[in-house]
């Protein structure tokens, strides 16, 4: 089964090119793990994210999309002189000048002008693949581009593939000091995203960048360290896993498998993830882990909320698990309850990993039986260096701090009325932002009130 | 890639607009070694070579020969405009994009919008018109002009009228120098006045510049050359500075037009070069003008003089951050300590990461 990747934006064209980069150094390594076992893995991913020419050359099956044309041409060369793999030449649209940061630019301008060349270019790429699992797009939701235009996008690839599904990777900004108008951006683009998408999954800038100065000791941090831990994430979701107990091939259908487990219910869409280990190479090299030591770190950052392997708040704890006096006083530490987890080893002695603490009814809402809230990928196959990792998929009220404090700022901003005139200016109406905060609230108390 | 077109208006508009030629050229000399003409370098200047399919351009002893700048100037009065023709910068322009008179409107803002706008209306328009069908994606127009004066304020402001009926589409960013307290021009405070109703109706977006501010910061980077303080500014990149450029010889508003013209080349960087984090000019007015109108953006540059504790590279990059917000830094006499911002932005070029942003955010919020 193969997956199209729509990159938009200056975020999301940096963001894919590290995935593909990854993904293509990965299955080109040997995993630590028998011949067999590797082959397996290596035809699985490769038909996944490549379209193997006859030349032999590894070209990805992504679309590139930006109003601009720098980030583009930048990307496209650095595919092409890493001499490993590299981008269709006809597979990427790009305009002369951005979408300026306006959302209405993207969406009510850019998206409807644009639309039957993009869906074209879409098309031409799926009609590559022997059977399309679905898309992944990739767009920040502070720009124009990516967010406005990604959300139309989207839209538009709902009605024309209604049998397709359809994984958004969001860039969530920075909580402060980046685009002015994020908040407005981002509220209009998760409100409209949850009308086409199957699934949201959200990554934090604030805490990537907090991962790479703390877990991968990087001084000088630039995007593209960012997007590294990114593309990690992505590949240790996305690399083939079996999907069941003592199954004979690698899951034909990684998307489905991976909205039948974690979106039960379209209320309920809004994915984050954790992974474990995260550290230097340099680091990597002196370490051991166990499976034991791992997943009582992840249940962990899974009950606290802590999105890194750093900083764990330890006195968080289920109801069920509160037995002492002591205990007792912390027990209104709030535990962070989920809908559904899916839990993906990779690595060596996969078999030992034990993942029933995640099975406790007391982690889940009492609406979904336990048997459904949870599930486990595994392969004995590592992926990128890491001889043992873990990986988290949750769909729980994670990610509530950060909806409500950018629902908050761009309330304030709107009772004001500032920059709203930027956006009428492109045919967008005061009801449409109010929509969308009605559409969070919404999605704010289900999540809420779990 | 976006084009930008620059309309030089006046003595004040044109003598800023040659520095910023100048200074243009020098900046893409240093990255642009082998001659090509770029996509950065097609922003503000078009190749008149037409073997140019390649991206060549004639190369003679290193210099390109076939540029022309994207510009319009207009003054009323003859003096400055022949200096250009006469000038090292002659070869930037053809006859064509000159529109002048003999008389000048002598400090009178009617003058030069009422009887000069008439009067020159359908010349001005057809010049606008021939320059803009030259670009591919024609993005901003860049006004410079001197509020305190007749052409430029009178006649500047008019030309803003037409560029917003003749192309709505385009983004209109107007620099406008402001006349110092004790200017020589008796009738600035009224020039300036009435220039200000257009620019608040017609212009996206206005740079002002306080004369003031311009000299403060000349006679303090003078100062601090003659005891030499400078510490770990070369002198040659001084914001003043015409070293590297063609003109040796300095004239009185040399070092203060560089300063400004260093504004405008580092306010488009990011739409002209290629970046982790690129800004378009789009993206200028829709995050720092909240309300129609409110769209006067004042402007500081970092780093002017000697940055302390020039060893620790984190600490120097850091103070230039501070610096931005320090009143010695302001293009306009105002103190950012005691004015309440309703948007801002950094904008920040060269070896910069994001960690060092993130930093420094966080410090300054
Ligand atoms: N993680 C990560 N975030 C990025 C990257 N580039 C930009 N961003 C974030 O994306 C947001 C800005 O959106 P962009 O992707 O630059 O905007 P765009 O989609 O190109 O839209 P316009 O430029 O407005 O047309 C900010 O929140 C940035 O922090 C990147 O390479 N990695
Ligand atoms: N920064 C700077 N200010 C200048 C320059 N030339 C003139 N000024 C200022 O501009 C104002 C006078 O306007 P000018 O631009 O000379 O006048 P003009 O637009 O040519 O109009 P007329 O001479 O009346 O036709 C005064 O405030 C001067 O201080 C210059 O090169 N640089
Ligand atoms: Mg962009
Ligand atoms: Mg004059």
């Amino acid at each position: 089964m193969s997956l199209i990747t729509v990159q938009l934006g200056q975020c999301g064209n940096q963001i894919g090119y590290e995935l593909f980069d990854v993904i293509c150094n990965d299955l080109h390594s040997n995993g630590l793990c028998p011949q067999k076992e590797n082959g397996l893995y290596q035809a699985a991913s490769k038909e996944r994210f490549f379209d193997e020419h006859k030349s032999g050359d590894f070209v990805s099956r992504a679309v590139l999309l930006d109003m601009e044309p720098k980030v583009i041409s930048q990307t496209l060369s650095m595919a092409a002189n890493s001499h490993k793999w590299r981008y269709s030449e006809k597979s990427q649209f790009s305009q002369k000048q951005g979408s300026g940061n306006n959302w209405a630019n993207g969406y009510y301008v850019h998206g409807p002008k644009y639309k039957d060349c993009i869906l074209n270019l879409v098309r031409k790429e799926a009609e590559k693949c022997d059977r399309l699992g679905g898309f992944i797009t990739i767009m920040s939701m502070a720009g124009g581009t990516g967010s406005g235009m990604g959300t139309f996008i989207t839209r538009c690839l709902r009605d024309i593939y209604p049998n397709s599904l359809l994984l958004n990777e969001v860039i969530w900004p920075y909580g402060t000091g980046e685009v002015i108008v994020q908040n407005y951006n981002s509220i209009l683009t998760l409100s409209n995203l949850y009308q086409s998408s199957d699934a949201l999954l959200v990554h934090e800038n604030d805490i990537l960048h907090k991962v790479c100065s703390q877990r991968m000791n990087i001084k000088q941090i630039s995007f593209r360290d960012i997007n590294k831990v990114i593309a990690h994430q992505l590949g240790s979701v996305f690399q083939p896993a079996y999907t069941a107990d003592g199954a004979s091939h690698y899951s034909r259908n990684p998307l489905g498998e991976l909205m039948e487990s974690l979106v039960p219910h379209p209320e309920f869409k809004m994915l984050g993830l954790r992974n474990i280990p995260q550290m230097s190479e340099h680091s990597l090299a002196y370490s051991t882990f166990t499976w034991h030591g791992l997943l009582k770190h992840l249940r962990q950052m899974l009950i606290a909320n802590a999105k890194m392997e750093e900083g764990i708040n330890w006195q968080v704890q289920l109801p069920s698990e509160v037995t002492t006096r002591r205990n007792f006083l912390t027990a209104d530490l709030q535990f962070n309850k989920s809908v559904a987890n899916l839990a993906i080893f990779r690595g060596k002695d996969t078999e030992s990993a034990s993942p029933q603490g995640f099975r406790d009814p007391a982690l889940y809402t009492s609406w979904l039986s336990p048997d459904n809230s949870f599930s486990v990928w595994k392969t004995p196959r590592s992926f990128n260096k890491y001889e043992k990792s873990a990986t988290l998929m949750s769909n729980s009220q994670g990610l509530l701090k950060p909806l409500d404090s950018i629902v908050g700022k761009a309330w304030n901003m709107f009772a004001s009325r500032a920059y709203v005139h930027q956006y009428t200016k492109y045919g967008m109406e005061e009801e449409d932002f109010l929509q969308g905060f009605t559409t969070l609230e919404q999605i704010i108390s289900s999540y809420s009130t779990l | 890639m976006t084009q930008s077109i620059v309309v030089q208006v006046g003595q004040c508009g044109n003598q800023i607009g040659c520095r910023f030629w100048d200074l243009a050229l020098r900046e893409h000399a240093a990255v642009n070694k082998k001659g090509i003409y770029d996509e950065a370098l097609c922003s503000f200047f078009r190749n008149t070579n037409s073997r140019a399919d390649a991206g060549g351009a004639d190369v003679q002893r290193g210099r390109i020969c076939s540029l022309k700048a994207r510009a319009v100037i207009i003054d009323m009065e003859e003096g400055v405009v022949n200096e250009i023709l006469q000038g090292p910068l002659r070869d930037l322009f053809d006859s064509a994009q000159f529109i002048t008179d003999v008389s000048g409107s002598g400090n009178n803002w009617a003058v030069g919008h009422k009887l000069y706008g008439g009067q020159y209306r359908d010349q001005i328009v057809e010049k606008l018109r021939r320059t803009a069908e030259q670009c591919d994606c024609l993005q901003c127009f860049f006004v410079i002009h001197s509020m305190g004066g007749g052409t430029g304020s009178g006649l500047g402001t008019f030309v803003l009228n037409i560029l917003e009926d003749e192309f709505p589409e385009v983004y209109r960013f107007v620099t406008s120098v402001y006349p110092s307290a004790e200017d020589d021009v008796i009738t600035s405070p009224y020039n300036s006045v009435l220039a200000m109703r257009e620019l608040t109706e017609h212009a996206d977006c206005v740079l002002p510049i306080e004369n003031q501010s311009l000299v403060d910061i000349v006679n303090k980077i003078n100062q601090m050359t003659n005891c030499g303080k400078l510490g770990a500014v070369k002198p040659n990149s001084l914001v003043t500075s015409n070293i590297g450029g063609v003109k040796e010889s300095e004239k009185p508003f040399d070092a203060m037009n560089n300063i400004v013209a260093n504004l405008l080349l580092n306010l488009t960087s990011s739409a002209r070069f290629e970046g982790p984090l690129n800004m378009d000019l789009n993206e200028i007015t829709m995050n720092l003008v909240p309300f129609p109108h409110l769209h006067y953006l004042t402007s500081s540059l970092t780093p002017l003089y000697t940055l302390a504790d020039v060893n620790v590279p984190t600490r120097r990059l850091d103070q230039m951050f501070s610096d931005a917000f320090n009143k010695d830094h302001q293009l306009i006499r105002a103190d950012p300590k005691h004015s309440l911002y309703l948007a801002c932005a950094l904008m920040v070029r060269g070896n910069v990461h994001i960690s060092d942003l993130r930093r420094n955010i966080e410090r300054l919020v």
